[in-house]
């Protein structure tokens, strides 16, 4: 190697040049798999006589969909139920993630117990749930639970509330004139509350003062609400629900299908995010608790304060999959009827139109954005609460 | 989620396959693979139907049945995938199934956009509704505020909507995905009211714990023309699925029946049932089968009356009348074109 004369600078022996020629070639290996693919599709579509393209996206769709939370009727187009579609997935998955958030930190927070029965009570929850095949958990909520409520007629009744096998009802409000009134009494009440929080914050800081902020805060938002519907004149009405021949008509109603889906969704992915939370608050040092109690910390203070920001950074990464977990499986709720995203668009729509591709590659699409989206903003959140080194 | 994993196998199938030769020639396939892969559904009594033993029996499966007699002379030489109402018309157009015989209504749409061709109706349905009998319902038209199941990607769930809004009528739609689990959501109370095809509700019903506390409502609210279904560009292949239902149909006209038509093909002189049997002249060459292939259909599978009565006759437990499918002779619209 040493007694070369001559080196040879050709640029095919230069490590740049090579490295971005085995790019080009994988580059176009990579293009013409895709570009032979793409082809191959369409000629077989044209060959089969399989009509393409989104063009049935402004015809009227003519299906009923259960649920809808903005305005849809059966001569709706396929446009509109898809968006119904979409909000339903939105819906579930977010409800689902909040809720599945409370039970997994109560439920972790309840395996660490120093109450044996509690403990051992947490342990048996999770052991069951995460143990358990979904899609059969949504089965046994909606075929084994809500199925055995009473019919309409002999409803559970609760004040103005009934409970049934055709889902939750409750008094729907209608709002009179003079509820702006209320509305911007509410508004004010929450810009005062954080003006308050603020300030709390901020005295503590300077003075050492600790002032109960939260609590009063929430005094101040429910007293001026309350003060606004005083002055208004209570412009609210009640649609009360009611009996009919054959359902309760009237009122708002949670159908069994959302209720059996939430349940599902949040208990299962609970259990997980239970383990989560546990592991998390064991990976603190004792010496952190022994430390803050040693400063004469209560033990809320302790752990709201100590625990629970260094526990944190270790539950947030492995928290973000239980979400993404979540709002995919919010997908298993079209076999219980629950009209999302799948059930809608890869159920209905695929099958009046007969627009395979095009249907299940929006669904793919709107699952990616919404899986990418609660990773965005997981990692935010994770940059935010990591530890920032002084 | 196993039927969407099939629906993403399936488009993934149709990117696939190469596209020379893929539409045509399904005839030289299914000879190659010596049988007849037919997509049916995942259990509607009298139509296509699994028993204990994994035996299928019913209407469709007998229109694949004599497919396969006519091709092999060998009813026994077909292989069912069973598919639920939203994968079976990817199933057909991907090539995984070459018929598709599961009570699938033929409609405008979906014989023009879909790249399929149906083929003949074996059975001409309309759908109703089922509800409770202590309900004291007596018509369609007291389903004001009812809550209705139904399965989901069919022509009901269109056909329900229409029908509500036409009477002004307001309801709750529970739209399920298989036809199983709509069923047990209706007999869970979940529902006032199941629809489906007339045909559907009868099979249906006799899967309840107690079918008489249900009844079925007068009103037919549209018109359900089943038959098999192929795909799309293979002439010879819709001619034969299309030939082997109209063969059963004149048989029975003829009065041929699996059990006399040994001893007619040998006694007759009737020219029009020699060339149907193939003891005259050679019928099958034009399709491509054998001589005998109208014979092995009748002598194997039977005319389009026995296998009526075999599936869904009054003496079966789905006991569904003739009505509109009696033949054109005694007072339905059966009618097939006469083989010369």
């Amino acid at each position: 190697m040493s007694n070369k004369t001559k080196p040879n600078n050709s640029l095919l022996n230069d490590a740049g040049t090579r490295a971005l020629i085995f790019q080009l070639l994988l580059l176009s290996v990579v293009v013409f798999v895709g570009y032979f693919l793409f082809t191959n599709l369409q000629n077989n579509l044209d060959n089969r006589g399989i009509s393409t393209g989104f063009a049935f996206f402004n015809e009227p769709a003519g299906f009923p969909i259960l649920i809808h939370l903005i305005e849809y009727t059966d001569s709706g187009t396929y446009g509109r139920a898809f968006a119904v579609a979409l909000i339903n997935t939105f819906v579930i998955s977010l409800l689902g993630i909040a809720l599945a958030t409370v039970i997994g930190v109560v439920i972790g927070l309840a395996r660490l117990s120093n109450n044996w029965l509690v403990a051992r009570l947490a342990t048996v929850y999770v052991e069951t749930l995460r143990n358990l095949p979904l899609l059969l958990q949504m089965f046994f909520w909606y075929f084994a639970v809500l199925a055995a409520l009473p019919a309409p007629a002999n409803s559970y009744e609760f004040a103005d509330f009934l409970l049934n096998k055709r889902g939750i009802y409750s008094p729907n409000p209608i709002f009179q004139d003079g509820f702006g009134v209320v509305v911007v009494g509410f508004i004010l009440s929450i810009v005062a509350a954080v003006a308050l929080i603020v300030w709390a914050k901020k005295r503590q800081t300077k003075t050492g003062l600790w002032f109960p902020a939260y609590w009063s805060s929430l005094g101040l938002i429910v007293a001026i609400t309350f003060l606004a519907l005083v002055i208004s004149g209570f412009p609210i009405e009640f649609d009360l629900p009611e009996k009919s021949r054959f359902n309760i008509s009237g009122g708002m109603v949670l159908p069994p299908e959302f209720v059996a889906v939430l349940i599902a969704l949040s208990t299962y992915t609970g259990a997980f995010i239970a383990e989560i939370v546990r592991a998390g608050i064991l990976s603190v040092n004792w010496g952190q608790t022994e430390a803050a109690r040693s400063l004469g910390l209560r033990d809320s203070l302790t752990q709201r304060l100590i625990v629970l920001p260094q526990a944190l950074r270790v539950i947030i990464p492995p928290l973000t999959s239980q979400y993404l977990n979540l709002a995919k499986n919010s997908s298993l709720g079209a076999a219980i009827a629950y009209p999302e995203l799948v059930s809608v668009v890869m159920g209905t729509t695929l099958n009046q139109t007969g627009q395979a591709i095009e249907t299940i590659g929006l669904c793919m699409l709107v699952y990616g954005s919404l899986s990418l989206t609660i990773s965005m903003f997981m990692n935010w959140y994770n940059k935010k609460m990591s530890l920032i080194e002084r | 989620m196993k039927s969407n994993v099939g629906k993403l196998l399936s488009t993934a199938a149709i990117a696939a396959t190469i596209s020379t030769g893929a539409a045509a020639a399904t005839l030289d396939d299914v000879k190659a693979k010596g049988f007849i892969q037919c997509g049916v559904s995942q259990g509607v009594p009298g139509f296509s139907n699994a028993d204990s033993n994994g035996e299928w029996s019913g209407i469709d499966v007998d229109a694949c049945r004599a497919t396969a007699a006519a091709i092999f002379g060998d009813a026994q030489k077909v292989k069912f995938t069973p598919l639920s109402a939203k994968e079976r018309f990817t199933a057909l157009q991907s090539g995984e199934i070459d018929i598709l015989a599961r009570n699938t209504t033929w409609t405008y749409t979906r014989d023009t956009s879909l790249g399929l061709d149906f083929t003949t109706t074996n059975f001409y349905d309309g759908q109703g509704f089922m509800v409770r009998k202590d309900l004291g319902v007596e018509s369609a038209k007291d389903l004001d505020g009812a809550t209705v199941c139904t399965e989901q990607g069919t022509t009901t769930e269109l056909n329900m909507a229409d029908f509500f809004r036409k009477n002004k009528l307001s309801y709750v739609p529970v739209v399920v995905q298989k036809a199983d689990e709509a069923l047990s959501a209706y007999s869970s109370g979940r529902c006032d009211v199941f629809t489906t095809d007339k045909s559907g509700l009868a099979a249906h019903r006799s899967k309840l714990s107690d079918p008489s506390a249900h009844v079925i409502l007068p009103e037919t609210i549209s018109k359900e023309p089943l038959g098999p279904v192929v795909r799309h560009g293979d002439n010879q292949w819709k001619d034969i699925v299309t030939w082997a239902m109209f063969v059963q149909v004149n048989a029975e006209e003829m009065g041929i029946t699996s059990k006399n038509v040994e001893k007619i093909k040998t006694e007759t002189i009737d020219p029009e049932i020699k060339r149907l049997l193939g003891a005259e002249g050679d019928m099958g060459a034009q399709l491509g089968l054998p001589a005998s292939w109208a014979y092995d259909i009748i002598a194997k599978v039977g005319n389009y009356g026995e296998v009526f009565e075999r599936n869904v006759g009054p003496s079966t437990p789905v006991n569904l009348p003739r009505g509109l499918n009696a033949l054109w002779t005694e007072g339905g619209i059966m009618y097939a074109p006469p083989v010369r």
